[in-house]
């Protein structure tokens, strides 16, 4: 028993003595560039925090999800911080996977985004916190709209995007009207056509767990897209997402882009785009229903439960997310790098304003994106362009499957509706949630 | 006496390899067989549950089931088509001298080297985009339309990529055998008169035979669970086009994150995969006897 | 023996070979060139070919933003330890099979294979599960033992097609002058086997190098091989070509580079029994 005793005792010795050195806190994230540039600059906190060292995992969106999903559910602990989504954090936090977030009043709680904010908290508990946050918006070629005597208003409805996209199309010299997504995928063409179902008045559930794509809302918003894409859209539509329309926006092959946010920095770069000083940005159409099609997303730093580095990793995240880190990126790279859609100050900053001229219309996207009232009609669910439910990811890339063939003409719309809502009734019934 | 120690150090010899595998068989493929038969989600622990049968009724009866097996048929024997037919004719295009003969061989064999994803990804992109890629510029080049290959023929795209990666393996096999041919027999057959295509095909073609099953064989190991280049590319779509079972189970395991009904999958992909393998290990085993 | 070959045949093949050639390499090639674009040029329409602005950028920035050498070292450590694992066990056990088959080696042999094709993802959970619980995750060690095992079926199988070529008669020469089991493989075995061991080695290697699914499925931070510094340069938001391009050729360099010079080498033994 004394041996026993001596050996646990020369253990936490041990382990106190390792933990008086250093600390390790292992990070995944993902390698888009706001995450990069906080590696590049997370110097500055190894060097406040000499205690602590950091090492990087930082993989593309859909290999870190899966790592990091097995890793907390299988409490594998191989990470200290991990970069979630406004998907996975309601889920997450229900499970109790979550460090629930407090920090000192330097880090003022209260300027985060109250949209962003709701998204990542679970009963009044932030359990996240955002590191950039996104909606989606118009952009589109001021000089193409102009050539065409058409007037971009900043809240147009999808009526006049259609409009003008039909009149903008020049197909013989490679001018499409509007890019949208169309890459099968829950993160691809349902995150888009989700959220502009919204505003069509859609939705995926009613209050008793049902999928509704037998209804006339789904229908006309699928019809919208598929007829304005088949008319002016670009070839390859049904395998473009995210990139690859930025790549034919930047190249000037579009006329129109719905999009996240966060392109809008990459399509006003004259370094990359070829159209850096012809863009103009508009809010998401609306239908008049009192939804626009915008959705709300935010990458952010969470602490898995069990961890055995929870202050640490508190500290890194304050530091990461806080006001000072701004401060920083825009002394070494300037305002216009900082991360957005975090915080109300960066906003109501004039320099950020005058450095970033989507500023604005980002702000207000994202004011009008209501994670917990996504749609016109009430649903059980939280999320826009998600349904923030374990089973979404399966049963929304089954469901853009669907939506990516109807584009691609290989089925027609009723069809691809009708395939959708067994499939979805099918996977619901079986998750449990209808009989 | 020797052969029956020989016999006994025999069975010695051969037990870690036997006794591994059956570990690294039997510990996973009893955990998936238990878990298969349980509603077991990942991110709703605490739930598990004896299912039965349940997770194999939805997976069976999965619309997508039969387009997935008949797409995953396809799969691989589309690409084993051109990477053995077109691996035939590398391998004699390579036989024959020529100048700098050894780099072009190098050339050829390169794409195997290259991970699935990358190939992938370069391939949809700045290949095969109907507006930025660079078989689009040739066809408008030649005013032709640029052909949207993801949405025309997705699954034909995908045999494309996953033929480009094999070739060179099946080459460099097929072409290893042609060069262990002997040369006195062909001559002799020159002597004959017979001409080049009867000589292929009454010489050249049998002494191949072989070397073909073994491509088919290990080729077909690895096809069978291809599913980087559906991912990058279509996602499985448009559609169910380009659904193969492999993705099925993927789509359980990794984006629902049900343990159960991937488990399920994964048994009755080991299942069909067997039915597979047996099928060909006839056509071995004729062959390598 | 060289047969007599006319010139005009001789360029006629030259000229087709080089055709071919280029054009199954081309991909490789286009991805090389465009890790010395810029990410604008790397998307520009009609592409250029070889008269843009040459640059080395991203290669430096790969090589700022990610430890290229761990990596690499990480993928060196893997794929040639389970490879040399793998040959340890598998040798004597393809041996056995090619020198004292019995009623049941054929379907020892291919029920080996048939282990292969268990599609890893279905059983990903279960070996994440045996890997934390044996704190094997993120760990050289670990993922050795997974490609050793993965790819342990077809050395097997590569080895036995190999030694059931070596005449038996040598074997039973060696076992009439009187020399033992041990001697038997030292001596006259491996000698005749080194080509056969020599393209196993090399072509699992390969696989091993290639291999993508354990290898980023079981890492974080320490173990992580050149398949996780691709993915982290592959598809984020924004343009990535030309950063990927610079990525992928780092990543592809190495074991291109071994391929070739050991092309004799890995063909030599590829022969799979078709030698008569």
């Amino acid at each position: 028993m004394k041996v026993k005793r001596l050996a646990l005792a020369a253990c936490s010795a041990l382990a106190i003595a390792a933990h008086a050195q250093a600390e390790t806190l292992t990070i995944a994230t993902v390698n888009n560039g706001d995450m990069i540039r906080m590696q590049k600059l997370s110097d500055a906190f190894t060097e406040q925090n000499p205690d602590i060292d950091l090492e990087w995992v930082t993989l593309e969106e859909n290999v870190l999800r899966q790592r990091v999903t097995t890793d907390i559910a299988t409490k594998g602990g191989q990470y200290d911080i991990m970069t979630i989504g406004t998907y996975e954090v309601p889920i997450w936090a229900k499970q109790e996977w979550l460090v629930p977030l407090d920090f000192g009043a330097d880090y003022d709680v209260d300027d985060l985004l109250p949209a962003i904010r709701a998204g990542l908290s679970q009963d009044g508990t932030l359990y996240a916190a955002p590191f950039y946050g996104e909606s989606s918006f118009v952009m589109y070629r001021k000089d193409l709209f102009e050539d065409a005597g058409l007037e971009m208003p900043e809240a147009p409805t999808w009526d006049f995007i259609a409009e003008a996209a039909r009149k903008i199309t020049d197909k013989e010299n490679e001018i499409y009207g509007i890019c949208l997504r169309g890459k099968a995928g829950w993160g691809e063409n349902m995150a888009f056509l989700t959220a502009m179902a919204n505003s069509f008045g859609a939705r995926w559930f009613d209050m008793e767990w049902k999928p509704q794509f037998d209804q006339p809302e789904w229908k006309e918003a699928l019809q919208f897209y598929v007829d304005l894409m088949n008319d002016a859209g670009p070839p390859g539509a049904s395998s473009n997402g995210f990139n690859e329309n930025l790549a034919l926006f930047q190249t000037g092959k579009c006329g129109m882009w719905i999009d996240a946010t966060v392109a809008a920095s990459f399509v006003t770069n004259p370094e990359e785009s070829q159209v850096a000083d012809k863009v103009g940005f508009a809010l998401a159409p609306d239908k008049g229903l009192g939804k626009r099609g915008n959705w709300l997303w935010a990458w952010s730093l969470a602490i898995p439960a069990g961890s055995q580095k929870i202050d640490a990793a508190k500290k890194f995240i304050a530091w990461a997310t806080g006001k000072d880190y701004a401060a920083l990126v825009a002394d070494k790279e300037g305002w216009a790098n900082v991360p957005p859609g975090t915080r109300t100050s960066l906003y109501e900053n004039p320099a950020y304003q005058e450095a970033a001229p989507f500023a604005e219309l980002t702000l207000k996207s994202i004011q009008a994106a209501d994670p917990t009232h996504p749609t016109v009609e009430e649903v059980p669910y939280v999320g826009v362009q998600f349904v923030a439910i374990p089973e979404f990811q399966g049963i929304g890339t089954a469901v853009g499957q669907q939506f990516s063939a109807a584009l691609a003409g290989q089925s027609t719309v009723d069809q691809a509706l009708s395939n959708a809502q067994t499939l979805a009734e099918r996977e619901m019934m079986k998750a449990g949630y209808t009989k | 006496m020797a052969t029956l120690q020989t016999r006994a150090s025999a069975r010695l010899m051969m037990t870690p390899a036997v006794v591994l595998l059956l570990l690294w068989m039997a510990v996973p493929l009893a955990m998936t067989l238990y878990f298969s038969m349980l509603r077991y989600n990942l991110l709703m622990p605490g739930m598990e549950e004896w299912a039965g049968t349940l997770n194999y009724r939805f997976f069976l009866t999965d619309p997508a089931f039969f387009t997935a097996l008949a797409n995953t048929l396809l799969l691989v024997g589309g690409v084993l088509l051109i990477s053995v037919g077109g691996g035939i004719m590398m391998a004699l295009l390579l036989d024959q001298p020529f100048f700098g003969q050894g780099l072009v061989r190098l050339m050829v064999i390169a794409p195997f080297f290259v991970m699935p994803t990358v190939s992938a990804l370069v391939w949809k992109n700045m290949l095969m985009h109907p507006v930025n890629g660079l078989f689009a510029w040739i066809s408008r080049t030649f005013g032709l339309q640029p052909v949207d290959w993801f949405a025309e023929a997705p699954l034909l795209s995908i045999v494309l990529i996953v033929s480009w990666q094999w070739l060179p393996f099946a080459t460099l096999i097929l072409l290893t055998a042609l060069q262990s041919l002997d040369s006195e027999q062909k001559e002799a057959a020159e002597m004959d008169g017979a001409g080049s295509v009867s000589r292929f095909i009454h010489i050249v073609l049998p002494h191949m035979a072989r070397a073909i099953t073994v491509v088919v064989l290990i080729e077909t190991i690895f096809l069978l669970s291809v599913f980087a280049e559906i991912l990058v590319t279509t996602n499985g779509g448009p559609g169910i086009q380009t659904t193969t079972i492999t993705y099925l189970v993927y789509v359980q395991a990794l984006l629902q994150f049900d343990v159960g009904a991937a488990s399920a999958g994964g048994i009755v992909a080991v299942v069909l995969a067997n039915i597979v393998a047996i099928f060909l290990i006839r056509l071995i085993g004729k062959n390598l006897d | 023996m060289a047969r007599a070959v006319p010139t005009r045949t001789k360029l006629g093949f030259t000229i087709l070979g080089w055709l071919v050639g280029f054009l199954i390499f081309f991909p490789i090639l286009w991805t090389v060139l465009t890790s010395f674009k810029t990410e604008g040029t790397a998307i520009a329409t009609p592409p250029q070919f070889l008269f843009f602005a040459w640059t080395a950028e991203n290669y430096i920035e790969v090589n700022a933003r990610s430890d290229y050498f761990k990596h690499f070292a990480n993928s060196v450590i893997i794929s040639v330890g389970s490879t040399l694992l793998g040959l340890l066990i598998a040798i004597p056990a393809a041996w056995a099979m090619a020198f004292s088959p019995t009623k049941r080696t054929k379907d020892v042999l291919l029920w080996m294979l048939s282990t292969k094709m268990l599609p890893a993802v279905g059983v990903l959970v279960p070996i994440y599960l045996l890997f934390r619980d044996s704190g094997l995750l993120d760990t050289r060690l670990g993922l050795t033992v997974v490609l050793t095992m993965t790819n342990l079926p077809i050395i097997v199988w590569m080895l036995y097609t190999y030694f059931r070529e070596i005449p038996g008669d040598i074997l039973e020469a060696a076992r009439m002058d009187g020399a033992s089991l041990a001697k038997e493989i030292v001596y006259v075995l491996t000698p005749m086997a080194v080509p056969g061991i020599a393209s196993t080695l090399l072509l699992n290697i390969i696989l091993a190098w290639n291999e993508a699914f354990w290898t980023l499925n079981l890492t974080a931070a320490k173990a992580a091989p050149l398949t996780a510094f691709i993915a982290s340069y592959s598809s984020p938001e924004g343009l990535f070509w030309a950063k990927l391009s610079a990525a992928s050729t780092l990543a592809i360099a190495p074991i291109l580079i071994l391929g070739w010079f050991s092309q004799r080498q890995l063909v030599r033994g590829l022969t799979f029994g078709a030698v008569k």
